[in-house]
């Protein structure tokens, strides 16, 4: 498996929204090649913290590297090229065909040679069918804007990639499909990924390691197992607690019928 | 067709062209104020809420007024940097239409911009593109449709407004409105409309094709509209671009025997060999000025005008001397020749009808004084403003039970009617003596002399063969005849045109 991915390091990063501690004092270290899950209540910081990363949010205090740099350090534009960003509202420019929605990195960067080549690849990298790519946005289901997002963002080769609930608003079934489609990718191409999620049951399956995050403060930091195995504090344990009673209750019926 | 309908027709491709002139160049410089305005409004709240704000209170100043205001600003600038500015014809109506474009634009586009999808932009950003590039990647082209609906709106008002350019001399459709409403000659004015309105029409559908273009991302569509309305444009502008030499031109004021007197002037001048253009409905305070200046070149004004307004002089005189120190000053102060009077005057008389004048016995202002205070007066928008009316009082006891003003169309009427009894009429108007009214004799003198005379621009006061064409006119126009002109312009049936009746004077000067 290469490694391609940077590693991540915060030190003591802390930013508030008026009374609000958005993120409150976190200090984390993300290995290079992992795919960290970032998990916890609704407002606990999340994408306030995933936006740090890239700056679409500066951070009052603290210090935030990707692999020795500082990320202050570093124009926000150029920095932001480096790092492929996906979100839950995608974002597609509704005035660009989906090829060049994908392209646009690449044109930014002043790539525009070969980028219909990228484009076919990075759509069955996504699993879309070719004729998309002359499709406006418009005329795709949610699901195929997702995989577009996702294309996008991972189209100018980046080794890190921020995913902010990426297939949220999504069925479970083909929520299930591209969250398994992902992890084959991100190791495939050796990325360093970290994803918000809501679902405990996406990050056991997904992560190599996941952060508990509530009220702006990393409550834990684990891997799957020890989180499953209640070492991981209450925080954790709580969150833990809902996908272990409903897959021993989806036991129990089983064994019933 | 009738006459009345080729000579308006005839003047429509002229007018048409610097309608269409004035009007694109204050829409493009409004589009070159507000569109990077609106970029900057766009990322900051506080300079939206200005630019908006100050756009909205222009936009509350009436169109008349607002071009209006522009006359004694230039003016005052050109004075304040030593000359050089011209408060006559493009600049005011520019700067004006162009004010008016302002909010349209700005407002759809400062909303354009600022409701462009936040998820888009979140994308923007964490592509990695720059200010610039996120506006003109994302923010311009989502915005555009928007942008243009209001680019659409304030083509449609600037060619509205753009008649009202007229009054500060920039020719326009609006010469045949304004004509074609003081004349009663409902043909212009009909005419002016028709192509006004078929031109905002034309221009709304083909910035609507671009819209829809745009929106629709049909580049053929937007491409469409654009490669038409260029063609219009150079087909519209095309008369402007066929240069004259030997190009003179006639102001008139806004009434009758000015537009009829212009006429007179210019066919002699035709016949002398100048090509002839003419600028009608001009503003008393803007017509003198454009004159000193040679934006027109020879106009009729009346002795008193001149005394009052120009000189700023409220002492009597005989009319020979006040002719005289007139020539002098226009020649001292302005170079402008004054080239005789015309032989008729046209000053404020008061007009009563027939039967009060016999019943209550009144001849002059001081029988008018006696009975006042039971007359309702009726009079023209400015009368109760000019010094003239201040000279009367002081002159007369007078005090009216009510005054009223009127534009001159509908002034006599209201005298005939008895909607009022007595009126400010102007003594050369053919319609005293059509309804039979009686003029009441001014024994003190208090109205200054209102004799025509004409008045040449500095440049056509040394043009001999000018002078020459026009020498003739001098003293030979009677008042009887003028009234007369006057009245187969103004009467309501079997009207004249303003040059059917200068033939009709220039066939009975007096010898
Ligand atoms: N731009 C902002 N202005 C003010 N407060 C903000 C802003 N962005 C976030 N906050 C506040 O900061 C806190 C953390 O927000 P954040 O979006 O990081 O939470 P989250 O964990 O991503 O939540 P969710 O799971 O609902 O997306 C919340 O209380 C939120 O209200
Ligand atoms: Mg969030």
């Amino acid at each position: 498996m290469p490694v391609s991915g940077p590693s991540i390091r915060l030190q003591n990063v802390s930013r508030h929204y008026a009374a609000v501690r958005a993120v409150d004092g976190v200090s984390l270290d993300i290995a290079a090649g992992s795919l960290v899950a970032l998990v916890g209540l609704s407002g606990s910081g999340k994408s306030t913290l995933l936006k740090m990363i890239n700056r679409l949010v500066e951070p009052d205090s603290g210090e935030i590297f990707i692999g020795e740099t500082p990320v202050c350090s570093i124009d926000p534009h150029v920095l932001r090229r480096r790092i492929g960003y996906v979100f839950q509202n995608i974002g597609l420019f509704p005035h660009m065909t989906i090829a060049r929605n994908i392209a646009i990195g690449l044109e930014l960067a002043g790539e525009k040679e070969g980028s219909a080549d990228r484009v076919a690849e990075l759509l069955d990298l996504v699993e879309l069918p070719q004729d998309t790519a002359s499709r406006m946005p418009d005329q795709l289901s949610g699901g195929q804007q997702q995989r577009v997002g996702v294309a996008r963002a991972l189209a100018t080769r980046p080794g890190l990639m921020l995913m902010d609930e990426p297939f949220g608003a999504l069925d479970p079934v083909t929520r299930d499909n591209l969250t398994a489609q992902y992890k084959a990718l991100h190791q495939r191409l050796g990325l360093t990924t970290v994803i918000v999620t809501h679902d405990m049951a996406e990050a056991l399956y997904l992560a190599d390691r996941i952060l508990v995050m509530e009220g702006g403060k990393i409550k834990a930091n684990a891997t799957p197992a020890e989180l499953l195995s209640g070492n991981a504090g209450e925080e954790a344990e709580a969150l833990v607690a809902i996908p272990r009673a409903q897959a021993a209750h989806l036991i129990a019926l089983g064994k019933k019928s | 067709m009738t006459e009345a309908w080729q000579q308006a027709l005839a003047r429509v491709p002229e007018l048409l062209a610097a309608h269409v002139q004035i009007s694109v160049s204050a829409l493009l410089l409004a589009m070159l104020i507000c569109l990077p305005l609106a970029i900057w409004a766009a990322r900051s709240p506080r300079v939206a809420a200005v630019a908006l704000t100050v756009a909205s209170l222009i936009q509350t100043i009436p169109g008349l007024a607002l071009l209006a205001l522009f006359y004694p600003l230039l003016l005052g600038l050109s004075a304040l940097i030593g000359g050089g500015i011209s408060a006559f014809g493009f600049l005011p109506a520019l700067l004006a239409l162009t004010l008016y474009a302002l909010l349209p634009i700005l407002r759809n586009a400062v909303t354009g911009l600022t409701g462009v999808d936040p998820a888009a932009q979140e994308a923007a950003d964490g592509l990695g593109m720059t200010g610039n590039q996120k506006l003109y990647y994302v923010e311009a082209p989502l915005a555009a449709p928007t942008i243009m609906a209001g680019i659409r709106t304030a083509a449609v008002w600037t060619i509205g407004a753009a008649t009202l350019s007229t009054t500060v001399g920039q020719p326009s459709l609006g010469d045949l409105i304004f004509a074609g409403l003081q004349t009663q000659n409902w043909t212009l004015v009909l005419a002016g409309c028709l192509f006004s309105a078929a031109l905002a029409i034309s221009v709304d559908l083909l910035l609507g094709l671009i819209e829809r273009g745009i929106r629709e991302r049909r580049r053929i569509l937007a491409g469409a509209g654009i490669a038409i309305i260029a063609a219009g444009l150079l087909v519209a502008t095309l008369p402007l671009l066929i240069t004259r030499d030997n190009v003179v031109v006639v102001g008139a004021k806004n009434f009758s025997e000015q537009y009829i007197l212009a006429r007179l002037i210019g066919s002699r001048l035709e016949a002398a060999g100048y090509d002839v253009r003419y600028r009608d409905g001009l503003g008393s305070a803007v017509v003198y000025r454009a004159l000193s200046r040679g934006d027109i070149d020879v106009y009729v004004d009346y002795s008193g005008t001149i005394w009052t307004n120009q000189m700023q002089r409220t002492d009597a005189q005989t009319k020979a001397a006040m002719l005289d120190e007139i020539a002098k000053w226009t020649s001292a102060s302005h170079g402008v020749k004054m080239l005789g009077a015309l032989g008729f005057e046209n000053t404020y008389a008061f007009a009563v009808r027939a039967d009060d004048a016999r019943q209550k016995s009144l001849k002059t202002l001081d029988d008018l004084a006696r009975v006042s205070s039971d007359f309702n007066f009726g009079t023209d928008v400015e009368f109760l403003e000019r010094p003239e009316w201040q000279m009367v009082q002081d002159a007369y006891p007078i005090r009216f039970k009510t005054a009223r003003s009127f534009s001159p169309t509908f002034m006599y009427p209201a005298l005939a009617s008895g909607e009022v009894d007595v009126i400010s009429a102007f003594s050369s108007d053919g319609r005293i003596a059509a309804n039979g009214f009686v003029i009441l004799d001014d024994p003190k003198g208090a109205v200054p002399s209102y004799e025509a005379i004409m008045l040449l621009a500095p440049k056509r006061g040394r043009d001999d063969k000018f002078v020459a064409a026009l020498n003739p006119l001098a003293g030979a126009i009677t008042v009887e005849n003028m009234r007369e002109a006057n009245y187969t312009v103004d009467r309501e049936g079997d009207k004249k045109t303003p040059r059917q009746a200068a033939r009709w004077l220039n066939d009975n000067l007096r010898e």
